[in-house]
């Protein structure tokens, strides 16, 4: 209990625990995107489904009063809004960011709607593992308290990245996201494979979800999500569209996130807007610092709107 | 096609509305009960059961239901853009509101002000603006408590309590009356233990739920062990703060349910009070003042009952300086008062109790706080 005096290692710290508290539903939209891009898509919607997610996970969370229900609801609404967006965008002519701008409206409204009588109640929370059970200083076992979904985002990443280099499934997401006349020639469904794909983004969307409402900050508002929907799409493209280049930024981003606050905390009270900012400045600097006017965006699926 | 249908059913429905109106005012010229029957409006800015803000706003309103011959509408997560307009023009137009609470900031100008121009015979009255009568309209006014001196009382707990004298404020922006939370929660404190004190972080948002538990861990990681805050919402800092193991202070509504045994007391709203005075008199029918303003004593302002973890010479403390500041005349700003930065914001013998008008623009933190304005 003495052991409450960190000082300045509480930033390195709470960078760390940000990292690991504030990234996972980055991990899994982005993820998630990653798939239904490669398959030659974009599915702006993600934003909507997190936050109808985050919804549906709470609500039945709340009624099963099981947090594992709940996430299985949350993954299955998700599902749901994907396939939906997969089937708009099969017909021709149809723009998949336009949809996918409906559809993050229209999930967010939803949402709202249907989540009124449960902003009240309380719903039990997802489990944390104490990694941090080896130290004794509280702040180091706050920290390291992990959730099982960052576990399973992480896990996942590795095995996505993985899949799409060496199995049957991987590559033909690949071959569908970069010719659809190649695919074709090959006897393959274009608009299935991306119908599917779009299906199993919005499904880990829907999980990124409950765990915002589940377990971090761990309640249902209709404030739950500050646009993390809208940055993880956008962190797909930092990305470069690889499973574990989303895991890496997604982590980078939760935990410069953390870095406003945690300097307040520590004394460094000028310019927070400046430091809250830093998770941009940083994307902006990396994106730069990669970026060539000789040749085109690396690693990008050639059937997808903005590289056409 | 159909924009011109839609345009001539909401003019019929205008149209009816107004010929019932003017149907029944001719049928009971005189008749008291009739002149009594009235329509009240209350817009909120967010959800109306968020443990914090707006629903301390929506209880107010509840108490109202019960009266007889008063019909309360309610619209909540209206944007302050144009939207609060339109709102605020079908509550005159289709539900007959006499009376419109706009309830949040950014309504006021210029939202607020064109529909007093537009609807002359409707009152509107709006939470926390700067009514003044050179420059705006009669049917406007405005209507304030002053709740710094329910987080003086939450400081003077949140002091007795903390172990480690650090305190912990989550603050959302730094605008005067933040401001003045924030100094009157660490200057409630320091009057028992003048050693305390009390690091504040801004968030920037009025409602960022991630930032806002990101804030209180970095608190409750330096060590702090009772956290108080400023959004719209505490309900998030007061689980993660109870989550971590630090007491909590509550702010705008009471938050006990959230963290039964963490939670000490808490600075709440008593709109319930100030809107039944309000309908009172338009009920009766004398004009309704302008420019209201309140405290403790007044019952504007209300503290949570205190919680099983408030010791007894933290009850008694708490029980004499509420009894102090119900005479009214407490000043939380005395002198001799610096800022943290050195500037002298009071001197000797210098008072600015709640009414004091230079607090309305405080743009300082006061020694003993760890933060900045900027």
């Amino acid at each position: 209990m003495d052991a409450t005096e960190i000082g300045l290692w509480g930033v390195p710290l709470a960078i760390l625990g940000g990292a690991i508290r504030v990234s996972t539903p980055f991990i899994f939209v982005s993820l998630g995107e990653a798939i239904t891009e490669r398959s030659g898509r974009i599915n702006l919607g993600l934003e909507g489904t997190l936050v109808f997610g985050a919804m549906t996970a709470y609500a039945v969370a709340v009624m099963t009063n099981s947090p594992w229900i709940g996430l299985v609801a949350a993954a299955f609404a998700g599902l749901c809004f994907g396939l939906f967006h997969g089937w708009i965008c099969k017909f021709p002519k149809v723009n998949d960011i336009a949809i996918g701008i409906a559809l993050m409206l229209f999930g967010s409204g939803l949402a709202f709607f249907f989540g009124k009588p449960f902003i009240k109640p309380k719903a039990p929370n997802l489990p944390a593992i104490p990694f941090g059970r080896w130290s004794d200083i509280p702040q180091v076992q706050a920290a390291l308290d992990v959730n099982v979904l960052f576990l399973i985002g992480a896990v996942l990443s590795v095995i996505l990245w993985w899949a799409f280099r060496n199995t049957r499934a991987g590559l033909i997401v690949r071959v569908v996201g970069d010719s659809s006349d190649a695919a074709r020639a090959m006897g393959l469904n274009p608009d299935t494979v991306r119908l599917l794909a779009t299906g199993v983004g919005g499904a880990l969307a829907g999980i990124g979800g409950a765990y915002l409402s589940l377990y971090y900050p761990g309640s249902w508002t209709e404030r739950i999500s500050s646009g993390q929907g809208l940055m993880a799409v956008a962190l797909v493209i930092f990305a470069r569209w690889n499973p574990l280049g989303c895991f890496a930024a997604a982590l980078l981003f939760g935990g410069a996130g953390a870095l406003g606050p945690a300097l307040q905390s520590v004394g460094v009270t000028q310019g927070y807007y400046l430091f809250y900012a830093a998770p941009y400045i940083l994307t902006l600097i990396i994106m730069i610092a990669t970026s060539s006017p000789t040749r085109s965006l690396a690693g990008a699926p050639g059937e997808l709107s903005i590289t056409k | 096609m159909t924009d011109r249908f839609m345009l001539s059913r909401r003019q019929l429905l205008k149209t009816t509305a107004a010929g019932a109106a003017l149907g029944l005012t001719s049928a009971f010229p005189v008749s008291k009960a009739f002149a009594a029957a009235a329509t009240v409006g209350f817009i909120y800015v967010g959800p109306k059961d968020d443990y914090g803000y707006n629903q301390a706003h929506a209880e107010g309103a509840a108490t109202l239901k019960g009266i007889e011959g008063i019909t309360v509408v309610e619209e909540e997560n209206v944007p302050e853009t144009v939207d609060v307009q339109k709102t605020m023009e079908s509550m005159i137009n289709l539900d007959g509101a006499s009376l419109i609470f706009p309830t949040s900031f950014g309504y006021f100008d210029p939202h607020m002000l064109a529909m007093c121009a537009k609807f002359t015979n409707v009152q509107f009255r709006h939470c926390g603006g700067m009514w003044d009568k050179a420059k705006h309209p009669m049917n406007a006014g405005s209507y304030f408590g002053y709740i710094g001196m329910g987080q003086y009382l939450n400081g003077v707990v949140a002091g007795h309590t903390s172990k480690t004298k650090k305190l912990g404020f989550v603050a959302a922006k730094p605008i005067p009356q933040v401001l003045l939370n924030i100094n009157s929660f660490l200057l409630g404190a320091r009057s028992v233990d003048p050693t305390i004190t009390c690091q504040v972080i801004f968030t920037g948002e009025w409602s960022l739920a991630v930032k806002e538990a990101e804030a209180t861990n970095a608190l409750v990681d330096q060590g702090i062990d009772v956290v108080t805050c400023h959004v719209d919402s505490p309900k998030v800092v007061v689980e993660t703060a109870a989550g971590r193991g630090a007491f909590v202070c509550g702010y705008h509504a009471n938050q006990s349910p959230l963290a039964p045994e963490k939670y000490l007391t808490g600075a709440e709203w008593n709109w319930a009070k100030v809107y039944k005075m309000f309908v009172d008199d338009l009920v009766a029918g004398t004009p309704l003042p302008n420019f209201t303003r309140g405290g403790l004593a007044d019952g504007f302002v209300k503290m949570s009952p205190l919680g099983p973890a408030v010791g007894e010479p933290a009850r008694k403390q708490f029980d004499a300086t509420l009894a102090e500041m119900m005479k009214g005349g407490f000043a939380v700003i005395k002198g001799p008062l610096k800022s943290n930065k050195g500037a002298v914001v009071a001197t000797e013998g210098q008072a600015f109790v709640e009414t004091a008008i230079e607090l309305e623009s405080m743009d300082y933190l006061v020694d003993g706080v760890v933060g900045s304005t900027a």
